[in-house]
């Protein structure tokens, strides 16, 4: 199939609509026998126009293999030890630095030292356990909020909680990242980072913040603490964060 | 520039030949799956290395004693190290049908993985992660149903910051959601899109394709329509789609093709596209395909196709809708650029995808329908000669080829003038020898048109033997007709 040469040269050229030649259509034109109408054409979801197409995308999809062939093995730096106060941890790549800062530092509660997967889940934490305003709130309004994300309903306690987020967004009843609020004490405030019942032995990982001793966990602190454990804003994975001092301003956001 | 990331699940010591057979053979079995509706296709993440990879191949299957003593030793062991490495050799392991089917069959071992995936220890969580996603990815439903009690666990993990894990747990749920509709049944209620709305934020590129894969699965699922999409177009997700389908220097082409995709899922179901269209879906589209485009010459292409075939679709589908009419969308589809692209796409798909002909020919056939500008710009810029050059390629490309040609021809002799004199006749004798009937018949309908504002190509017609081509067909029940017709305004004119 050959192109004229000039096909490219416009491709490249600005925007521009060719004027229209003038339509003169005959009334005789698609008349029977003949039936032809020009026609915009639409396919649904299943048409098997779209067989080859599929077929094509599918074969892509199994075939797909990442980390191997042709993709580069991840850089390897000069050794370095994880920078949070207690932590010895070392690593040789940014990836599972990266990995590990997220996991153990980010999201870590100042007060109690738990770690949570997320800022949300942190944020609700510190909310329902260290904040005693919430205590007074939660006796006259609804304060405990669903944790599913998108779901704005707020509950009295955290049964009530629990029970919608079994009932209505079929989370497990044993779910372990809505742990209710114990008495307090060291032994049963390990409690909401437990990995709990018998199958699972003991719960010493849920607090290790450095791996290559085994240090008994922090006690509980006692006293306040007026702000949270956030990224220090010197921190910088490459991708995405800023770099240097923010102003603090733009520090609490997460 | 667009550099696909792609490779090829080679197993060891297999030959080239050995490769097409089985490439044959799966194909055949999506064609057969695609018309059954039932077209499943999960997406394994590997990280290995080639070492890795060699011990894949050579793992054995382990027994239940084995992966008791693995879990034990991930739950229980003294050393990091030594924790990380049982789990890696259960995920070896797990790469095997029969060891997955231990794995589920035996009691708390779902449990345990998942106590370890929601452990503090970073890298035991990660291999959790993998081991999960290697049973995920099995073909025995049962097994990938027995990971369904970690999914509340792996959104949660959508709202964390490891890219790694959440890459992980991206291709993990994208394998559930196409497994069972008991997966999707759960993850809704869970709250997937939401998630994944906020998730499509991430500049992590990584994170980004395996979000598109996930959400493609989760549109392409057969109650999509009715039960997915709607509260997908209510989310941010479709703004966030167009956005990363932009062309430009952040172009990503793995990220783009399974974006392109989700979009060619939504807009086929037709459930609110005016939504899309006020998005700007039309302009992002067109500016891509004329990127594509522009592409062809310059890469390798090697993978350009999974991108155009969505492209192709969309705009086409969305053609069809009034709304692109009011938002502007036909001036910006009578650029010349754009039909410009669709023929350089032609093109390239001549030479390399010759099965997605029809699609590009599609788009041609919504463009030039109702627009005279496009069919001027197709006469101008002298384009109906390599449309001419696919007729022969197959019947339906051939058809789809007339149909544009007959688009241009109907808007009277203006355009006529151009069709002929020209190589169109010669083509057409060319078409009245086939014996596909509807090749034949659109050809017959060109004809009519032809000769009703260019009377002069009837004389040509006669000259050129197109009696002897008419007579051939006067038989043939779904053309007499119109062969006779012919036959009588050839003679009287």
């Amino acid at each position: 199939m050959q192109l004229p040469p000039a096909v490219h040269a416009r491709l490249a050229a600005g925007p521009g609509a060719a004027e229209p030649l003038p339509v003169e259509r005959d009334p005789a034109a698609g008349a029977a026998p003949f039936r032809f109408a020009a026609r915009l054409v639409r396919f649904p979801r299943e048409h098997e126009f779209f067989e080859e197409g599929d077929v094509q995308r599918h074969l892509y999809l199994q075939d797909v293999l990442t980390g191997v062939a042709g993709v580069p093995e991840r850089p390897r730096v000069p050794e370095f030890t994880c920078q949070v106060a207690g932590c010895c941890q070392v690593f040789d790549t940014l990836e599972d630095y990266e990995h590990h800062y997220h996991t153990l530092h980010r999201n870590v509660c100042s007060f109690c030292k738990r770690a949570f997967p997320s800022g949300h889940l942190l944020d609700t934490h510190i909310l329902e356990w260290h904040d005693s305003l919430f205590q007074v709130l939660s006796e006259r309004q609804d304060m405990y909020q669903c944790l599913v994300e998108g779901c704005t309903e707020k509950f009295k306690t955290s049964k009530d909680r629990k029970d919608h987020l079994v009932r209505h967004h079929l989370y497990p009843g044993d779910f372990r990242f809505d742990k209710p609020k114990k008495s307090k004490g060291p032994a049963t405030s390990m409690a909401a980072m437990e990995v709990p019942t018998e199958a699972m032995g003991d719960d010493g990982d849920t607090m290790e913040v450095c791996s290559e001793h085994v240090t008994p966990p922090p006690e509980p602190v006692g006293e306040k603490r007026t702000y949270r454990h956030r990224v220090p804003s010197t921190v910088c994975f490459g991708q995405g964060a800023s770099r240097g001092f923010k102003s603090t301003k733009s520090r609490n956001k997460h | 520039m667009l550099s696909p990331r792609q490779g090829l699940l080679r197993p060891v010591g297999c030959g080239v030949e050995e490769l097409r057979r089985r490439r044959r053979e799966r194909e055949a079995a999506l064609r057969r799956a695609r018309r059954e509706q039932q077209l499943v296709s999960k997406r394994l993440l590997r990280d290995d290395t080639p070492e890795e990879a060699e011990g894949r191949c050579v793992a054995a299957v382990l027994g239940e004693a084995e992966i008791q003593q693995f879990l034990r030793l991930a739950q229980r062991g003294t050393e990091e190290k030594e924790r990380e490495g049982a789990l890696v050799s259960l995920r070896r392991g797990l790469g095997h049908p029969e060891t997955q089917q231990t794995f589920i069959r035996l009691e708390g071992s779902m449990r345990t993985l998942v106590g370890l995936l929601t452990s503090n220890q970073a890298l035991l969580q990660l291999e959790a992660a993998r081991c999960l996603h290697e049973l995920s990815h099995s073909e025995q439903a049962e097994v990938a149903e027995a990971c369904l009690p970690a999914t509340s666990y792996l959104l949660t993990y959508l709202a964390g910051h490891s890219s790694d894990l959440i890459e992980l747990c991206l291709y993990t749920l994208g394998n559930l959601i196409v497994e069972s509709e008991a997966g999707r049944r759960q993850l809704l209620p869970q709250g997937i899109v939401p998630a994944l709305a906020s998730c499509i934020q991430s500049p992590h590129l990584a994170v980004l394709e395996a979000l598109g894969y996930a959400l493609s699965q989760l549109l392409q699922a057969k109650e999509a329509p009715k039960k997915i999409i709607p509260s997908v177009l209510a989310s941010p997700i479709p703004e966030h789609m167009l956005r990363l389908l932009q062309p430009g220097p952040k172009l990503n082409s793995g990220v783009a093709v399974e974006f392109a995709w989700c979009l060619h899922y939504i807009i086929c179901s037709q459930v609110n596209n005016v939504l899309l269209i006020t998005h700007g879906a039309v302009s992002t589209l067109g500016l891509l395909l004329m990127y594509l485009a522009g592409t062809v010459q310059s890469s390798e292409d090697a993978g350009l196709e999974l991108l155009v075939c969505p492209v192709l679709r969309c705009l086409s589908n969305l053609l069809t809708e009034e709304a692109v009419e009011a938002g502007g969308g036909q001036v910006q589809l009578r650029d010349e650029r754009v039909v410009v692209s669709v023929l350089i796409l032609l093109q390239f798909l001549l030479q390399k995808h010759p099965s997605l002909l029809p699609e590009g020919l599609w788009l041609l056939n919504n463009l030039t329908a109702n627009s005279p500008s496009i069919c001027t710009s197709l006469l101008s810029l002298d384009l109906i000669k390599p449309l001419l050059q696919l007729l022969p390629v197959s019947n339906v490309v051939s058809v789809l080829v007339l149909t544009v040609l007959c688009n241009v021809a109907e808007k009277g002799p203006a355009y006529c003038q151009h069709l002929w004199p020209g190589p169109l006749l010669s083509s057409l004798l060319d078409t009245l020898a086939f014996s596909d009937t509807e090749v034949v018949g659109q050809s017959l309908e060109l004809l009519q048109l032809l000769f009703l504002y260019r009377p002069e190509a009837a004389q040509a017609f006669l000259q050129q033997s197109g009696l002897q081509a008419l007579k051939r067909h006067e038989e043939e029940a779904q053309l007499q007709d119109r062969v006779h017709a012919l036959q009588q305004t050839a003679l009287h004119r």
